[in-house]
């Protein structure tokens, strides 16, 4: 008797839990939500948190302005886990249980990627903050971060016409945007004349903390007599020991800079700055760059995170402009719906936090000025260098030879992210 | 031998009796009922389902060598990422010249490597049938290299579960290299169809929800069949105590290396139905951490039952998807917790709560 | 404390230089002077009005921008003023401020969260000011490198030999004629050995292009002795070829001399280079053992398979966090005051987590790891919670950073070299604690044999418990260690556990001194094998190269001998 009704006990849970799984969340209501595809756990909680946390205090924001179309926006915030599958599950749980009308989120490549089928079958709208590898124009992802030449190729022109670096090492984590961006900046500095002997690639594992033999050859490589800069696309949690291990072997700034495209100032709040002050990075926003408007930003987000000592970085600022474009996007079209939002959203300009004012593109990647900063002792950069004017986000690298005869453009005729001006033909498309 | 006892074995049929309700009614529903009506299941909620029963049929061949065999394998994801990327391979292959660079050949990782051809071991996976094959081979082959060596030199229990995680943190670093030729870091993904059919399709998600039901069902019922035969009866005897069945005269890391790659051919299906359902492999699957966690569906469930191992792959990554929707910060937390209490007080697992079974250990 | 480690630092220095008892003489960082050539050949081209004094100087270093201060800088070293060696170097140093209140150039020393400030034009102390007060010079690179050239060239006066040293070492691989007559001047008063040898360096280095062949081969001869990599880049560029096809050096028996010190500079290069090839590997199996070790007590000695060691670890680290928040102000002894602290909190911890779940399942091996499991995600997710899931920031004390610079072909990096000998003491004190302590006799005897033990009147739950406080606390220290190396997070545990369970089974579980043996000559493996297969293949296979060996010997490289093993 015990027995069967233990079973029948199991047998509600089991068929609750199902019924609960297909419920559909199909109330109508006066809000138009806004999904935020984050990672709250996990390996990459540490940079992705702040971002949702951008998000939310966005639409907070928006919503003390009235709102967008008379409605409220409503966060949907979910975790993906740092786990790449469950980015793609969580994705479609947004867009057809939630039904956002945007998405903003993912950091990783990989996690883009394991995203890029979903936004596109569903036709939703993802809005991607990082700086990425670029070879990819998707109808359903604007892509807010930088393109390889709005950081890559601007920071090895500081160093060869600031610096007059001769030799170049190439230092990445072992995926596919330091693979890319070194191709293209190989490619880059072939054509500018660099020996093949003078350049040193190097590929390490995700979190590699022993850097004593790379660093040790990257010593030797730059020891031959001419000057010798590191270009590096270390990713996250390497970086510390890396640079670490630079200051402990004795390199220091002013003999090898090293320009990072991965550190910024979220990630110097967490670490022991000596080692890194002098070294380069390049982004398309600082925190210390003294403009009104970073200044209201600055202060808002502190006034949102309640802590005075957190910092602002470049995804941030992309968030800050990709959010804007889409609500200017929305009103213009007068509607949420993703296909009027896309092409109401190609030409919508907003002004960046450092002056100047970014431009959605017809290859929906976005205007950016690019800024070479020096690291200070107290975590924030000094610019040495600025572009005069901004540069457009080129989806497909000039100077790869497969990418290059691809251009990307959601306008008509074309409309196709994968353009191919040779053949004239589109390809790789999914919808 | 008591893992075929009275009560066990019923409870067993209700599982899997759930399992195929599942299997048949989903499908059915969404054949009947017109898309937007409340018993027209979703594509999320198919595609968790399928995901769901993959587990489940990852967690039961765990269950199979941990709870049987008393291996307690922390590489048994290592199976399953194989088998993955075993059918990845193939559906890398159907992309054809829809990929991003328009080769005919190559996937578009291997263009921009700027590899020239596709190396050997790329050879063959446009066919599925050679990919379905290598979906139990190599997994299985992996498994009876391993096995053949650890049981024959009779390394066991810790040091055992250690190897074993040492083998599955070692491909993770391997998997992660792009000079391997399986995508490096991003893995396979961009999938685009299946055997003609386009992979996003309804019809091809239901397939694959099918299968995956199908598939656990008939894994079920061929290892409670196999851990009733003779195979099954000294592999059990072994985990109890192993010298004495060596000193009865039989070869004891025979019986152990059958039933070890038996579960990894049938770990790669779990994973070969596991990626067209997600879209995505890639080397985090190969990390210890995932391993660790089949471990804890099973224990969690209860094992050495079979059932228990489905039970407890459901019921954790249905609280998976429910807490990391609403409650990000606890579900670690959830997890530990579960897992401590678990341990001490239920040795037998969740099912042991609801099934009486004394001699069970 | 600071004055301490200095005096330490110099111990370990002479009794390397007696162990190698090599010449090193000449360093220097040759890039680092090429720098700074560049960089006055780019300010000297400018013509700007120079300022009148020594006032208006300063004035205008605080308020020019960049460029304006790099053409100061080069001024103030000219000018023979008193004060401007101190202005420089507190420049360099980041220590020159403007007092907000009336834009005067001051110099500040940080104390005690604000500044104790100097006129920096007379050097009168003009008492203390808080943070906001004054507002800091910024410095970029190029500046840096005038900064270090200009002060150069005022401590060529500078009474110390090793400033000098210093001084000249930087002129190496820069100098030009001017230099040379500037260094020729100071060569008839200098009396320092080193000095003079670095002098000579830099006069041979410039024989080298004179037009005489017999100057150039007797430069040859003064060169073969010296370890520096100016030296053997300027060789090899001598006896090769340029762009035409022409030799660089036209006459062959130079060319023949050259070759052959070529070979005998290389020849000693690479016998460096085999020295800190084996310093990496040790420096890394030292993070080895730190991490296997506290294992090796709780899974050789007590059969326990903790996966919570990675988090006790990342207890420590987060300790010496807390410890450095607590005390800003002592950098170096919080770090050291955090070993204690580590071991106190990760031991009460493991105690904890010993009394409450794993004494409840002795006997069974393998649920201990689950239930740790479990443990382990709870610990992550409570100091996610506490401290956020962004890296903490944790100092390197100023006696931990830098290196050891021996000569131009080696150098050992303090923090791994201290870390190194940390090592090797935390191993000595665990090993007597385990041989001559009661505590230690009571854990072999339950080791050895639990029942005989108890029957022999032995308290073997609280030795248990002791063992296992024991072990989680040697993690915490360990996390000291790590916090001085990696980053500071809530997954610097799980980065450690595999690698550490690996030591722990090659060495032979219930062995110290096979958990040393192992994580050092693992460390060295991976090391020789990394500037070959690369990082990450030099791991795989040396993990590929453990499972095969446990296929091998099941036990490890020791086994353990007594009865507990046969369980």
């Amino acid at each position: 008797m015990k027995q069967l009704s233990h079973l029948q006990a199991f047998r509600t849970i089991a068929a609750a839990a199902l019924l609960s799984l297909a419920a559909v969340g199909a109330k109508a209501e006066d809000t138009i939500k806004v999904g935020i595809l984050h990672s709250l756990s996990g390996t990459m909680a540490i940079s992705e948190t702040t971002l949702k946390d951008t998000m939310l205090m966005l639409i907070d924001a928006q919503n003390n302005k009235g709102g967008l179309l008379g409605k409220k926006l409503e966060a949907v915030v979910v975790d993906p886990a740092s786990n790449w599958p469950l980015f793609a599950e969580k994705a479609r749980q947004l867009l057809t249980k939630d039904k956002v009308a945007a998405i903003f989120g993912c950091w990783t490549s990989v996690s883009r990627k394991s995203v890029l089928p979903v936004v596109e079958e569903l036709n939703g709208l993802l809005f991607y903050p990082v700086q990425y590898e670029g070879e990819e124009s998707s109808k359903n992802v604007f892509y807010t971060g930088a393109a390889p030449n709005q950081q890559a190729i601007p920071a090895v022109d500081y160093l060869m016409n600031d610096f007059g670096a001769e030799r170049w090492v190439l230092a990445g984590t072992d995926y596919v945007y330091p693979r890319t961006t070194n191709k293209i900046l190989e490619a880059y500095l072939k054509s500018k004349g660099v020996a093949e002997k003078d350049i040193l690639i190097n590929y390490t594992p995700f979190g590699h903390s022993d850097w004593q033999s790379i660093v040790a050859e990257i010593k030797k490589f730059g020891s031959a007599g001419k000057k010798t800069a590191v270009v590096s696309t270390v990713n996250g949690d390497a970086n510390i020991p890396f640079y670490k291990e630079l200051g402990n072997q004795g390199i220091s700034a002013e003999a090898i800079p090293v320009v990072a495209f991965s550190v910024g100032e979220e990630e110097l709040s967490g670490i022991d700055t000596k080692p890194l002050v002098g070294h380069l990075a390049a982004w398309n926003y600082f925190m210390s760059i003294d403009t009104t408007k970073n200044a209201e930003f600055i202060k808002q987000w502190h006034t949102f995170i309640k802590d005075t000592k957190r910092v602002t970085n470049d995804p941030m600022e992309a968030h800050y402009i990709g959010f804007n474009m889409w609500v200017k996007a929305v009103e213009k079209a007068g509607t949420t719906e993703p296909d009027a939002v896309q092409r109401a959203i190609i030409g919508v300009e907003y002004p960046n936090l450092t002056g100047g004012v970014a431009k959605m593109l017809p290859n929906h990647h976005i205007t950016k000025p690019v800024f070479i900063g020096e690291i200070q002792d107290d975590g924030q950069f000094l610019t040495v260098w600025q572009t005069d004017k901004l540069i457009e986000g080129d989806a497909w690298s000039d100077y790869l030879p497969e990418s290059k005869p691809i251009i990307a453009d959601w306008t008509p005729p074309i409309l196709c992210g994968n353009f191919n001006t040779k053949t004239k033909k589109c390809s790789g498309q999914n919808y | 031998m008591n893992g075929h006892s009275f009560t066990n074995h019923k409870a067993g049929s209700v599982v899997i009796a759930l399992v195929a309700a599942v299997t048949v009614l989903v499908p059915l529903c969404n054949a009947v009922f017109p898309d937007g009506s409340a018993l027209h299941f979703s594509a999320y909620t198919v595609s968790l389902l399928g995901k769901y029963m993959t587990f489940a049929l990852l967690g039961l061949t765990l269950d199979l060598v941990w709870g049987y065999c008393g291996i307690l394998a922390l590489g048994h994801g290592a199976f399953f990422a194989l088998g993955g990327y075993a059918i990845g391979m193939y559906l890398m292959r159907q992309i054809g010249n829809r990929g991003v660079y328009g080769d005919p050949v190559l996937p578009d990782f291997m263009v921009f490597l700027n590899w020239k051809e596709l190396p050997w071991y790329w050879l063959g996976f446009d066919q599925f049938w050679f990919a379905s094959l290598m979906v139990l081979i190599v997994p299985g082959s992996l498994a009876f290299v391993f096995g053949w060596l650890a049981f024959r030199s009779r390394v066991t229990g810790v040091y055992l579960s250690i190897i074993t995680q040492a083998l599955t943190y070692a491909l993770m670093l391997a998997f992660f290299r792009n000079e391997m030729g399986f995508g490096g870091n991003n893995g396979l993904t961009d999938f685009k169809s299946i055997l003609g059919f386009t992979i996003q399709s309804e019809a091809v998600r239901l397939a694959l929800l099918m299968i995956s039901g199908l598939s656990l069902i008939g894994a079920f019922l061929l290892s409670r069949w196999i851990i009733k035969t003779k195979l099954g009866r000294v592999v059990t005897a072994v985990r109890d105590q192993e010298s004495r069945v060596r000193f009865l005269g039989y070869r004891v890391e025979m019986f152990k290396l059958w039933l070890f790659v038996f579960a990894a051919m049938l770990a790669g299906l779990a994973g070969a139905l596991y990626v067209p359902q997600v879209g995505i492999i890639n080397p985090s699957e190969f990390s210890p951490l995932n391993s660790l966690e089949i471990v804890v569906w099973v224990a969690l469930g209860g094992r050495g039952t079979l059932y228990g191992a489905i039970v407890g792959a459901v019921l954790v990554n249905y609280g998976k998807t429910v807490l990391t929707g609403l409650l990000p910060e606890i579900w670690l937390f959830t997890l530990g917790a579960a897992f401590v209490l678990v341990t001490m007080f239920l040795p037998r697992g969740l099912v042991g709560l609801l099934v009486r079974d004394g001699k069970e250990s | 404390m600071k004055a301490n480690s200095m005096v330490c630092s110099y111990l370990w220095l002479s009794v390397l230089l007696l162990v190698l008892s090599v010449p090193c003489m000449a360093q220097g960082n040759a890039v680092e002077a090429a720098v700074s050539e560049l960089a006055s050949e780019r300010t000297e081209s400018r013509v700007d009005p120079l300022p009148a004094s020594f006032a208006e100087a300063l004035t205008r270093l605080l308020r020019g921008n960049i460029k304006e201060r790099e053409q100061i800088v080069e001024h103030l070293s000219t000018t023979g003023h008193p004060r401007a060696q101190v202005v420089l170097e507190a420049l360099l140093n980041g220590e020159l401020f403007e007092l907000k209140a009336d834009g005067r150039p001051v110099i500040g020393a940080e104390n005690q969260g604000g500044y104790a400030i100097s006129d920096a034009l007379t050097g009168d102390a003009l008492g203390y000011v808080g943070r906001g007060d004054i507002a800091k010079i910024n410095l970029t690179n190029s500046l840096r490198v005038t900064l270090r050239k200009a002060i150069g060239r005022l401590q060529l006066r500078s009474g110390d030999a090793a400033s000098r040293l210093a001084a000249v070492n930087a002129m190496i691989t820069s100098a030009d004629d001017k230099t040379l007559e500037l260094l020729r001047t100071f060569e008839a008063t200098e009396r320092d050995e080193r000095v003079l040898a670095a002098m000579r360096l830099i006069f041979a280095l410039h024989d080298l292009r004179s037009d005489h062949k017999s100057v150039r081969l007797n430069a040859l001869d003064t060169l073969k002795e010296y370890n520096s990599l100016e030296v053997y880049n300027r060789l090899s560029v001598l006896v090769d070829r340029d762009d035409d096809g022409h030799f660089v050096e036209p006459d062959a028996d130079v060319r023949k001399k050259a070759k052959s010190v070529l070979v005998k500079i290389d020849a000693r290069r690479q016998f460096y280079s085999a020295v800190e090839t084996v310093f990496f590997g040790l420096s890394l199996g030292a993070v080895l053992v730190l991490a296997a070790i506290g294992l090796a007590i709780t899974f050789g000695v007590m059969g326990v398979i903790n996966m919570a060691h990675g988090e006790l670890m990342m207890l420590g680290a987060y300790t010496t966090y807390v410890m450095q928040q607590i005390m800003p102000e002592y950098l170096g002894l919080s770090v050291l005051l955090a070993i204690p602290a580590a071991f106190v909190i990760s031991a009460a911890v493991g105690i904890a987590i010993e009394r409450g779940i794993i004494c409840f399942l002795y006997g069974r091996p393998l649920e201990t790891l689950l239930a740790t499991f479990g443990v382990s995600l709870f610990l992550q997710q409570t100091v996610r919670s506490i401290f956020s899931p962004l890296n903490r920031s944790v100092t390197t004390p100023e006696w931990m950073s830098g290196s050891w610079q021996i000569n131009d072909f080696l150098s050992l990096t303090w923090n791994r070299f201290y870390i190194l000998l940390f090592c090797l003491l935390v191993f000595t004190v665990l090993l007597q604690i385990l041989k001559r302590t009661r505590l230690g006799l009571e854990v072999r005897a339950v080791a050895q044999n639990r029942n005989m033990a108890k029957a022999m009147g032995i308290p073997t739950a609280r030795v248990d418990a002791l063992t296992f406080g024991l072990g989680s606390g040697i993690a915490g220290v360990a996390g000291v260690a790590l916090s001085q190396i990696t980053n500071v997070g809530p997954n610097l545990g799980q980065s450690y556990i595999v690698d550490s369970f690996m030591v722990v089974v090659f060495g032979g579980v219930g062995n110290l001194w096979g958990t040393l043996v192992a994580g050092f000559s693992l460390g060295i493996v991976n090391k020789m094998l990394e500037p070959h297969a690369g990082a990450v293949l030099a791991k795989i296979l040396v993990l590929v190269f453990i499972i095969l060996f446990i296929q091998k010997r099941p036990r490890g490289l020791f086994p353990q001998k007594g009865r507990a093993t046969e369980a």
